[in-house]
């Protein structure tokens, strides 16, 4: 048997170095894949927030009204005109119909806050739909509507905290002057005092905290007497504070709650109807209330509902009439929870309820046109003219120097170019899609001619060679084989610069784009020159909303705007796709 | 630019320069000295090519024969494939190239201001190193020259003329039943005949070949010199190689570039046999280059 050969010896020297190199290759690919995890974990993060806010918006409660249209009220002047009909206060029957379901509201403060379900508006559809068919006056209309955006908010459980329990005690109403006495054998409004309680125990207990704190403050070494002094005396301000919450816990236990709108409520559901309590007595056996939904009778009830409401009035934008209401609504079946149609067939509006990304998508197709039929053609025809035909000299070097500049110039400048030169200098109208569009052609174009650029660069010169090499002209050249080589790269240019028009918002500030706009501007030749918004202006201007409701609307338009990014990135992929050819 | 010249013999000890040949520089009527019963389709006379600062070609003088095939040899950047591009003025296409001197192809000026360089590529077809079909059907690569040039009136006459380019470049057999197939889906070789029938498809007088072969493996190379040879009846084929025996196979007179210069011109079996210059020696038997 013959000795195995040994494998050539490696030195020391070298293989320290290998095992260094292959160590440094591994740490450069933890840094890679780490860092494409963090990108992932933003990224879904970011995606998580902006759907669980936006979820709540693709859905809407809807009010449903029975409203008889009143002869009188559609059509005052009796000749089933259209005129006449448009005089017709709608707005009036569908308080009418609300009224029928309500019977127990009288007062007109109450019945100020029962039309608080619904917004006005609303009334223009029933006239819409009136003035289609008139045949429809004396008779009974099933209208359905959004219901207002607080409502809509209290309903998805995002603005008051509630809860209901279930009572099996007997409790006795005896109805007088200012409404019903409730009262029990058992403790049965003990749990509520205990709420109530424990929240002044906190309150005081957090003021004497707060109390000790500037005490120890003022009495730190090194402190000047003018700032202990002042500690002190807010010392002493944060002990009455805390004085004062005491007495209200003493006052309570002595002389019972008197409730206040600022705190937790108490509704009580008995008898198919519900008191709201304004009083308790001190042992939680008693209570003072109003009716705010008719009871059936007066009888002893031995199974009935606490109803808690935690928020305050002021927080919620409810008053608890009006969550009554719309519970009974919903039980009655004249709330439904529904897909909301309303974002996505109507325009802006001042109610959230009402508010829709349409107006802007149409405003966004408009301007998204013009910018694409400037911006392309331009920009890819001086891109073939710099890369195929302009001789390489000073006066071409500067152009491309100056090209780049402007890629990288303030999005807002643009739009100061355009107020200067569209609106002041041609006398276009402001708040157009064509002026937008022409601004945002202006800020586009440096990216596709930069990118056509890089795509024309890339086609080989061996495929040049050829077409000269058998007669083409340099335009042949170009038009027959340079440009269709370059397209996908050109496409791809072009389509991130227009991606990156579709989310722009500075430079619309400049020419008025950025407005409150009602009304759809329509799809022609003419809503061009119509008032428009576009998609990321509706998105900051609802992010400035003072509803609530325009937050979830907010996170909904980002989605809607994400989308059709999405799919205009789709779009892109799948031209590269089609015209992409080997060579 | 003398003083480099003569520094540049001296370096070689060699104090002469194809002393037997002298460019007749008239015209296409006058029969090549070389070859005796062939006429000259391309003569040129002290060509001088700069790319920007820098000189390519130096007092390039050389009359080239019709209907046969001429070989430019010489080690990488001797100028040889700058001084073909001056026939179809491909050197146009760069910025900085400058060309002086005279080219003539049947005693017409190529660098003339007159001359469209489109019509002129048209009389003078290219192959280039590289195969380098378009991106289309074999019958568009065929069909676009003829279509370019208006060459046909109509679908049948386009059909023909792909047929018989087709034919001529010995690819008919090979893909007549799929002319739609990209042209780019053939092998090299394939690919490079493709280019040769679309440079005869518009019916050129003078065919230039920039290393038509060095891109493909001995079968197809043996393919397309085959064809080389074919094509010599009809042709005028000045071809640029790096390969002696490729030259010494196919062509019939030979010339020797080296640092910018033609060192020698003759007919390929006395340049292989029997060099006047050392330099060309030496290149030949493979001590530079």
């Amino acid at each position: 048997m013959t000795e195995f050969k040994r494998a050539p010896q490696i030195s020391d020297a070298v293989a320290r170095r290998l095992a260094q190199r292959h160590r440094a290759e591994i740490r450069f690919q933890v840094y890679g894949l780490s860092a494409i995890g963090v990108a992932i974990l933003v990224l879904l993060i970011l995606l998580g927030s902006i759907g669980y806010k936006a979820v709540s918006a693709f859905s809407a409660h809807t009010l449903t009204l029975n409203v008889v249209i009143d002869p009188d009220l559609a059509d005052p002047r009796g000749d089933r005109s259209e005129s006449s009909l448009r005089r017709g206060s709608y707005n009036r029957m569908m308080q009418t119909a609300l009224e029928t379901e309500f019977p127990g509201v009288t007062s007109r403060a109450h019945m100020r806050e029962l039309f608080g379900l619904y917004t006005a508006v609303n009334a223009a559809g029933l006239l819409q739909k009136v003035v289609k068919s008139p045949d429809l006056i004396g008779e009974t209309v099933t209208y359905e509507m959004p219901i207002s955006d607080d409502v809509d908010l209290y309903l998805k459980g995002r603005s008051v905290e509630e809860r209901f329990e279930d009572v099996e005690a007997p409790l006795s109403l005896i109805e007088h002057e200012d409404g019903v006495a409730l009262s029990s054998p058992a403790p049965v409004f003990e749990g509520f005092l205990t709420l109530v309680r424990e929240a002044y125990i906190t309150r005081a207990e957090a003021a004497e905290a707060r109390a000790s704190a500037a005490f120890d403050r003022a009495s730190l070494p090194g402190i000047d007497a003018q700032t202990a002094e002042a500690e002190r005396a807010n010392a002493q301000r944060e002990l009455r504070t805390g004085e004062l919450w005491r007495e209200r816990v003493t006052r309570l236990n002595t002389e019972g709650l008197t409730l206040q709108p600022d705190g937790p409520r108490l509704l009580v559901r008995v008898n198919e109807g519900v008191v709201r309590v304004t009083r308790l007595s001190a042992d939680g056996r008693s209570a003072e209330g109003e009716v705010v939904l008719p009871l059936e009778n007066l009888a002893q009830a031995r199974h009935w509902t606490r109803w808690i409401l935690e928020t305050p009035a002021s927080a919620a934008r409810l008053t608890d009439r009006q969550i009554v209401w719309t519970r009974a609504l919903e039980e009655r079946g004249f709330v439904k929870k529904r897909f909301n149609t309303w974002l996505f067939t109507r325009a802006d509006s001042r109610e959230p309820e009402l508010a829709g990304v349409l107006g802007s998508a149409i405003g966004s197709v408009l301007t998204m046109m013009v910018t694409m039929l400037l911006a392309v053609p331009i920009g890819v025809g001086a891109a073939i003219y710099l890369e195929e035909f302009a001789p390489k000299n000073r006066w071409s070097d500067w152009v491309e120097v100056n090209i780049n500049n402007l890629a990288a110039v303030p999005s807002i400048v643009f739009g100061l170019l355009g107020l200067a030169l569209f609106i002041n200098g041609f006398g276009l109208p402001r708040s157009a899609p064509l002026v937008g569009g022409m601004v945002l052609a202006l800020m586009t174009l440096p990216t596709v001619i930069i990118s056509s650029r890089a795509a024309l660069k890339a086609v080989p010169l061996s495929i040049r060679e050829a077409a000269l090499g058998i007669g083409a002209s340099r335009m042949q050249t170009v038009f027959h084989h340079v440009l269709p080589l370059a397209a996908p790269g050109i496409l791809t240019g072009a389509i991130i610069g227009l991606a990156q028009a579709f989310g722009e918002t500075a430079p619309l500030l400049m020419i008025g784009m950025v407005a409150f706009i009602a009304d759809a501007p329509s799809l022609s030749l003419g809503g061009f020159l119509e008032p428009a918004t576009v998609m990321p202006v509706q998105v900051y201007l609802w992010s400035s909303g003072v509803e609530r409701a325009f937050e979830m609307r907010t996170a909904a338009a980002i989605m809607v705007l994400l989308g059709l990014m999405i799919i205009l990135n789709a779009f892109a992929i799948y031209l590269r796709r089609r015209f992409e050819r080997r060579w | 630019m003398r003083s480099q010249f003569i520094c540049v013999d001296a370096l070689n000890g060699d104090g002469k320069l194809v002393d037997d040949y002298t460019p007749t520089a008239k015209s296409g009527a006058t029969y090549h000295p070389l070859t005796g019963n062939l006429p000259i389709k391309v003569a040129t006379t002290g060509v001088d090519v700069f790319y920007a600062d820098k000189q390519a070609l130096f007092d390039v003088s050389l009359d080239i024969p019709d209907r046969s095939v001429t070989a430019f040899i010489g080690p990488s950047g001797c100028g040889k494939s700058t001084f073909l591009r001056c026939m179809n003025r491909m050197n146009d296409t760069i910025d900085t190239a400058k060309v002086t001197g005279s080219v003539r192809i049947d005693g017409e000026e190529v660098n003339d201001r007159s001359v469209d360089p489109v019509v002129l590529r048209a009389r003078v077809g290219m192959v280039f190193q590289k195969p380098n079909p378009f991106p289309k059907s074999i019958y568009d690569n065929v069909a676009y020259g003829p279509r370019i040039h208006g060459l046909a009136e109509n679908k049948e006459e386009h059909d023909a003329i792909v047929e018989t380019a087709l034919r001529k470049a010995g690819l008919w057999e090979e893909v007549a039943d799929r002319l739609d197939l990209p042209g780019t889906a053939l092998s090299g070789g394939q690919q490079q005949r493709l280019v040769i029938a679309r440079a005869i498809a518009v019916n050129p007088e003078v065919i230039l070949m920039d290393e038509p072969c060095s891109a493909l493996d001995p079968i197809a190379t043996a393919r397309i010199e085959e064809l080389i040879d074919e094509l010599r009846e009809n042709y005028c084929i000045i071809m640029v190689t790096h390969s002696m025996a490729q030259a010494a196979r196919v062509s019939q007179s030979t010339a020797f570039f080296h640092l910018g210069r033609l060192v020698e011109y003759g007919p390929t079996e006395e340049i292989f046999t029997n060099p006047k210059d050392t330099r060309t020696q030496d290149y030949i038997t493979g001590r530079f280059g």
